[in-house]
């Protein structure tokens, strides 16, 4: 009654580990080769690059670009741009926007990318990042002028990527998204 | 190590040791989650941006946790269960699986009416919720398995591979919010307290996670007992047991 690893147990052992190790190459190959599926949505750059098709319901999503909403005020139309700091999106949206949605904040518009190079948004979806704070630590960072430098920092680590996936292509899916 | 481990053949011993150690694991359950619920809900500033919705954090991520962490202890108990033969194993992986699904339900229900408020949906085809639903299904046909033999030995083999494979879903669960675009937000709340939010949200936060994982580990406990005894009710101790306390 010992738990040694007896010849039978080892090929036991082993059968299931080979097993498991298959059924994660099937499902890696497949995710592989869904990739472009699984995105929620097409960056700017990837539009600004032709990735996107025109004309067809699509996704989008970056950050709102700071200074850049402009609404009608007659009517619930609203424009703004959708960046992610190397590339710019003009979106336009008739509707409510939800409560998050401000300028700096991470968006996904759902809607057509129009021949002008216009995003029409049928939705605007608010995305948050991961980091949560008491407003007045948020007041006080922004005091200490923290938007702009992390702003900057972002930028700066936007446009390492970018190099970085143009010389190597292989890359290019495992970017973080933690910028937005 | 491994004499510990070889007492676990024996039904007898893990009945004996569990119900010393189980009295302590409620207790801590009860305190921890009462203090997180109540530090976190009612103590813990708002968020800057998100106000109290923000608050959802505190069920919605030990959920996720304990989802997750089930499943893995699943898998490890069904590899034991098939190499080393220990039936104890199998109780066990046989009686965390409704609470995994119910855990993998609650975080899914919590993260939908969290992403109301704040993202403008409650739904998302996005890489961690199909991912997480994906996980729903996978507990759903554990349990459904188990139910499908009338073999126990042949139900037990089958869940195990299924606990076994199915597995591979929990890294993509993990890694999707990093690999792919998705809506929903990298993670906030490691273990470690990398500093994504200040020690006033994340302490309650910690206790929240290490409530739910001591009612985790209390719920397996109780539940294997009676398992035990269910399955062993021919064996002569338990019927000793039976009869001694009549």
């Amino acid at each position: 009654m010992t738990l040694s690893l007896t010849p039978k147990r080892k090929q036991k052992l082993y059968v299931i580990l080979g097993l498991v190790a298959l059924a994660a190459i099937a499902v890696g190959l497949t995710l592989y080769a869904l990739r472009a599926n699984i995105n929620l949505f097409f960056s700017p750059i990837e539009i600004a690059a032709g990735d996107a098709p025109y004309e067809r319901q699509i996704r989008a999503g970056g950050m709102v670009k700071e200074g850049s909403v402009s609404r009608n005020p007659d009517s619930l139309d609203v424009e703004f741009t959708v960046t992610d700091y190397v590339e710019d999106l003009r979106v336009s949206y008739s509707g409510i926007l939800p409560d998050l949605f401000r300028e700096g904040q991470g968006v996904v518009v759902v809607g057509q990318l129009k021949q002008d190079g216009m995003f029409r948004a049928d939705q605007v979806l608010a995305r948050h990042d991961e980091n949560y704070m008491p407003p007045e630590v948020a007041d006080a960072l922004e005091a200490a002028g923290y938007s702009p430098a992390d702003f900057q920092t972002k930028a700066a680590k936007v446009a390492e990527r970018v190099e970085a996936r143009e010389s190597g292509e292989g890359e290019s899916q495992n970017q973080s998204q933690s910028q937005y | 190590m491994w004499a510990f481990i070889n007492k676990l053949r024996s039904p007898k011993w893990f009945y004996a040791i569990s119900a010393r150690l189980q009295p302590w694991f409620w207790a801590a359950a009860l305190i921890l989650i009462v203090i997180g619920s109540v530090w976190g809900l009612a103590f813990a500033p708002a968020d800057y941006q998100q106000g109290n919705s923000f608050r959802i954090i505190y069920v919605h991520v030990p959920a996720a946790f304990l989802a997750q962490s089930i499943f893995v202890s699943m898998a490890i108990a069904g590899v034991v269960f098939m190499v080393w033969k220990i039936k104890i194993a199998d109780m066990a992986a046989a009686m965390m699986a409704p609470l995994g699904a119910a855990m993998t339900f609650i975080a899914l229900f919590s993260g939908a009416v969290w992403g109301v408020p704040t993202w403008g949906t409650w739904w998302m085809w996005d890489a961690r919720l199909t991912s997480m639903l994906i996980l729903l299904f996978l507990y759903l046909g554990v349990i459904a398995l188990r139910g499908a033999f009338t073999s126990r030995d042949s139900a037990s083999r089958a869940a195990s591979v299924l606990a076994m494979v199915g597995v591979i879903n929990i890294p993509i669960i993990k890694y999707s919010v990093d690999w792919w675009y998705t809506l929903h937000q990298p993670a906030s709340f490691t273990i470690t307290g990398r500093a994504a939010m200040p020690l006033e949200m994340w302490a309650p936060l910690l206790i929240m996670v290490l409530g739910f994982y001591c009612f985790f580990i209390a719920l397996t406990l109780m539940r294997t007992r009676s398992e035990i005894l269910r399955r062993e009710s021919n064996k002569r101790w338990v019927r000793d047991l039976a009869g001694g306390e009549r």
